[in-house]
């Protein structure tokens, strides 16, 4: 895999092959910022071809604003949404919906929550009032409260039998001390069952403001029919939320822990710290990653894991720069008979880039990939209109999509080497493997 | 319940079920109808061709399907279909091993490939003016497919510890991969996609490729192009490409071991030290969609979403609003498949409330909807939706052409596809009841217990 022949078919090709720098052009993603008469700002991408239009809020904070004492509060909140508002109760919300054939979805992590929509062109004030009234008149029943609790202690349970989560939860609580990040935002059984309808009341006051809204939408709407009806939803925002629990004090250091779980798979995750995503290097750093561990079949790790020695199904590493805190992290899973050697491979390939780089080849292939790949995200109205809204929580300027792939081609093989010797920290970098593996135990730090 | 397993870290969802339709516009602004972008013709060595057009970005997916899964693997080989589907990515006579993956992420594309009980597909998604040379090589690996003993070894324990991670780590699939089991009597549809470990660490280069040489040829193979494409263009690149490998005279056909009569119920309990969560599994052995005769399996349909679709189906009403008895309920059924296929129920108790009263309860309210019959509102506000389905889905183009190559794969044909959104809407109360009545049987049943370990059985 390392160096493919040249084999007929492909030498055939080698003509297509050289124009690779020639990418072919965005879709054209035009996006308008639109002002609503009560201040209120969003990015527009106008397609009428289709009848509906989808739209997507961001809330900035997430699980991370739950109050001291009451975790989950947030994470309970947003599953009650769509549990009765205004005059309707949750199954007459539900039948409301279904009658306009919209659809509304909450989603909440540890920096934000989102509101998925989508709705007809037909009867978009009708679908727009039932959602605001979710946003704005939530009723909170204590017998729905009383339901989806019920479902988020059975989802804490599940996780505390599933190797994935207690792997994570395992690396969070090591690396995030006394900040938000060290928890599930779910909640822990105690803290759940300890909300009172007041706790939800408040969590809900701490998310939806106007100082941490950020809005994308794509489809069948003009700027005019959207400014009205983010007013319509959005208007009696109130101005400010919850305070944000500001920075995480960052702490890992090399090692393993092992947490023991009767399984036949070992699931591994590995983590060191990160690299903000305003910082000068973060597009070599995210250049670099491609090379070493990201999704698909030609990283480093894929190689040596998976296809020179078949340890493992699927391994990857990925940058996760956090509002609160920036980490490197990644994931493997082995038999227990097979994971110690999986681990020692990722630390040698760690180090290997760290001390020798890479090569000018695995630059340009990793570029070709990532500038191609980045038109395939734009794929579907609610796609973009995620996308828009996320790269408004994250700053990026309104032309970012036209010049995000011009920033990836200008990464050097300089800039990758020395980010790569800068990032890369083999000794610091730690594992937790939850299983019964072969040969590893628990270092003696943490 | 039907599954698919793929060969990478994400597996491409396949939209099924419920608002799988594709016709009738219902709207009176809807624009040109899915049908209207959908060209469908033959190849002269028999290999089918379906182009779904979206001109909105400058984006191709390919897709071929191969009318070969897992139920149609010899026996004692199971799992040989997507051990296969794994090889596939290795030598060709023309490309190096991994070659063809490497070509299309240089071109900026992602590829993979996925398995199932009644087909395999390869895709990959690239800039829509690389769609010539993906082509190419997807011709290539149809036929020139070479397999070292080397790449036998690895990819084996690759598939192993695939299975680990989708099965043997997960109490849930180990319950349901049992659940299945009892279900089948002689379906092939009994066995895991994945294959049983003790057969999967046996396969040889030679099962693959007796499977590969069986089955791999043009006319067993559906293409699907969707996206920035021109018809006319797709069917000049397909005859150049694909319609040079000759049909395969010897290919099987497809008849497989059908179900005797089902005359017992079945229950079984699985218990495992990793449960958390206890809940009660329902299946029912159920009719697929035919071609030419998919009345039953659309009323199926529409009955799944009366039952458990979220808030307002029958089973939520009952065990989660009238009475606490379940945390969460849900039906399931999918009819796109070559032979009888199941209906699916699940109930996850509420704290306090053991498995046989979880059941009881199911079967209490299985049988007051019986006697109640449906709700005509319930049933206008899901065929509302349904209509709903054929605008939101134009927005997704790869949906459709996975629609359109899992139906074909499974035997329909491009007018069962289009006919489909029709006969949802024409189903009525009586054929929905009649058609639960014929299915939710139970001597065609398996009722299964996911237990923790420490569990006691309590049953009558």
């Amino acid at each position: 895999m390392n160096a493919p022949k040249m084999r007929p078919l492909i030498a055939a090709l080698a003509g297509l092959v050289a124009l690779l720098t020639a990418l072919p052009a965005l879709a054209e993603v035009k996006i308008q910022e639109v002002t609503t008469p009560k201040g209120i700002k969003a990015w527009l991408v106008e397609e009428h071809s289709i009848p509906f239009a989808a739209l997507e809020l961001r809330f900035k904070g997430g699980t991370s604003l739950d109050l001291p004492g009451k975790r989950g509060a947030t994470y309970l909140m947003s599953g009650l949404l769509e549990e009765g508002a205004a005059d309707l109760d949750a199954r007459a919300f539900a039948r409301a919906q279904e009658s306009l054939a919209a659809s509304f979805s909450y989603d909440v992590g540890d920096d934000a929550l989102s509101v998925s929509a989508r709705f007809l062109s037909e009867n978009r004030d009708e679908a727009v009032e039932l959602l605001r009234t979710s946003l704005m008149e939530p009723r909170f029943d204590q017998d729905a409260i009383d339901r989806v609790r019920a479902q988020v202690i059975s989802g804490i349970m599940s996780d505390a039998k599933d190797p994935r989560d207690i792997a994570a939860n395992a690396f969070t609580q090591m690396a995030y001390g006394e900040h938000p990040y060290a928890t599930d935002g779910k909640g822990t059984v105690e803290s759940v069952n300890a909300l009172t309808r007041d706790d939800i009341l408040a969590a809900h006051k701490g998310v939806f403001a106007r100082d941490r809204l950020y809005i994308g939408a794509v489809g069948d709407i003009t700027p005019e029919e959207l400014s009205t009806l983010l007013d319509t939803l959005l208007g009696d925002l109130p101005e400010t939320g919850a305070p944000f629990p500001g920075p995480a004090d960052v702490s890992i250091d090399g090692g393993v822990t092992v947490v023991p779980f009767d399984t036949p798979q070992s699931v591994a995750l590995f983590g060191q710290r990160g690299i903000e995503r305003d910082d000068d290097n973060f597009f070599a750093a995210y250049v670099m990653n491609q090379i070493l561990g990201a999704g698909g079949f030609e990283s480093r790790l894929m190689t040596e894991v998976r296809e020179k020695r078949g340890l493992t199904y699927g391994i990857y590493s990925y940058l996760n720069p956090k509002d609160w805190a920036a980490v490197y992290m990644g994931s493997v899973a082995s038999s227990n008979d097979k994971v110690a050697e999986a681990i020692k491979l990722v630390k040698e390939e760690w180090t290997r880039l760290r001390d020798d780089g890479v090569t000018e080849k695995e630059l340009e292939d990793a570029k070709t990939y990532l500038t191609g790949a980045y038109p395939l995200r734009f794929d579907g109205n609610g796609e973009i209109a995620s996308i828009l809204a996320g790269m408004q929580l994250q700053g990026l300027p309104i032309d970012y999509i036209a010049t995000r792939n011009d920033k990836v081609e200008a990464v050097t093989l300089d800039d990758v080497n020395r980010v790569a010797k800068e990032l890369l920290d083999p000794d610091h970098l730690h594992f937790v493997v939850v299983g019964k593996p072969d040969g590893l135990e628990s270092t003696a730090s943490n | 319940m039907l599954q698919t397993i793929a060969r990478g870290l994400a597996p491409l969802a396949l939209a099924a079920g419920l608002f799988s339709g594709l016709a009738a516009p219902a709207f009176s602004e809807a624009p040109a109808s899915v049908t209207d972008r959908v060209t469908d013709f033959m190849l002269d060595n028999g290999m089918q061709v379906v182009v779904v057009e979206d001109h909105r970005a400058p984006v191709v997916q390919q897709m071929v399907w191969y009318r070969a899964g897992s139920a149609d693997e010899p026996k004692g080989e199971s799992g040989v279909a997507h051990f296969l589907e794994h090889l596939m990515f290795k030598a060709t006579t023309n490309m190096a091993s991994g070659e063809l993956s490497a070509t299309v992420a240089a071109n900026g594309g992602e590829d993979n490939a996925f398995t199932s009980y009644d087909y395999t597909a390869y895709y990959q998604r690239v800039a829509a003016d690389r769609l010539e040379l993906m082509m190419k090589m997807e011709a290539d690996r149809m036929v020139n497919l070479i397999l070292s003993e080397d790449d036998i070894r690895t990819e084996r324990d690759v598939i192993l510890e695939e299975r680990n991670m989708r099965t043997d780590n997960n109490p849930r699939a180990l319950f349901g991969e049992q659940m299945n089991a009892a279900q089948y009597l002689n379906s092939r549809y009994g066995l895991p996609v994945i294959g049983w470990r003790h057969e999967m660490e046996e396969l040889s280069r030679a099962d693959a490729l007796d499977f590969y040489h069986t089955y791999y040829a043009p006319n067993d193979a559906i293409l699907v192009v969707s996206g920035d494409v021109d018809p006319a263009e797709v069917r000049r690149l397909a005859e150049t490409y694909y319609g040079v490998i000759p049909a395969n005279p010897n290919l099987p056909e497809r008849i497989r071991a059908q179900e005797p009569p089902q005359t017992a119920a079945r229950r079984l309990t699985y218990k495992d030290a990793r449960v958390a969560q206890p809940y009660v599994s329902r299946s029912y052995l159920a009719p697929e969609r035919d071609p030419g005769d998919q009345k039953k399996a659309a009323a199926l349909t529409l009955l799944a979403e009366m039952l458990g679709g979220g808030n307002t189906s029958y089973l939520a009403e009952k065990l989660q609003f009238d009475t606490q008895a379940a945390v969460w309920s849900n039906a399931y059924y999918s009819g796109t498949s070559v032979d009888r296929t199941t209906f699916d129920l699940v109930v996850v108790p509420a704290d306090g409330v053991s498995l046989e009263e979880a059941e009881a309860a199911l079967d209490k309210a299985l049988a007051d909807f019986m006697e109640r019959g449906v709700d005509m509102e319930q049933l206008e506000r899901i065929k509302m939706q349904l209509r709903a389905s054929q605008i939101y889905q134009q927005d997704n183009v790869d949906g459709i052409a996975n629609r359109y190559g899992s139906a074909l794969a499974v035997g329909l044909s491009v007018k069962d596809i289009q006919d489909w959104p029709e006969i949802l809407q024409s189903v009525t109360a009586d054929e929905i009841m009649e058609a639960a009545r014929d299915v939710l049987r139970p001597e065609s049943s398996v009722t299964g217990w996911l237990m923790r370990q420490d569990e006691e059985e309590v049953m009558q």
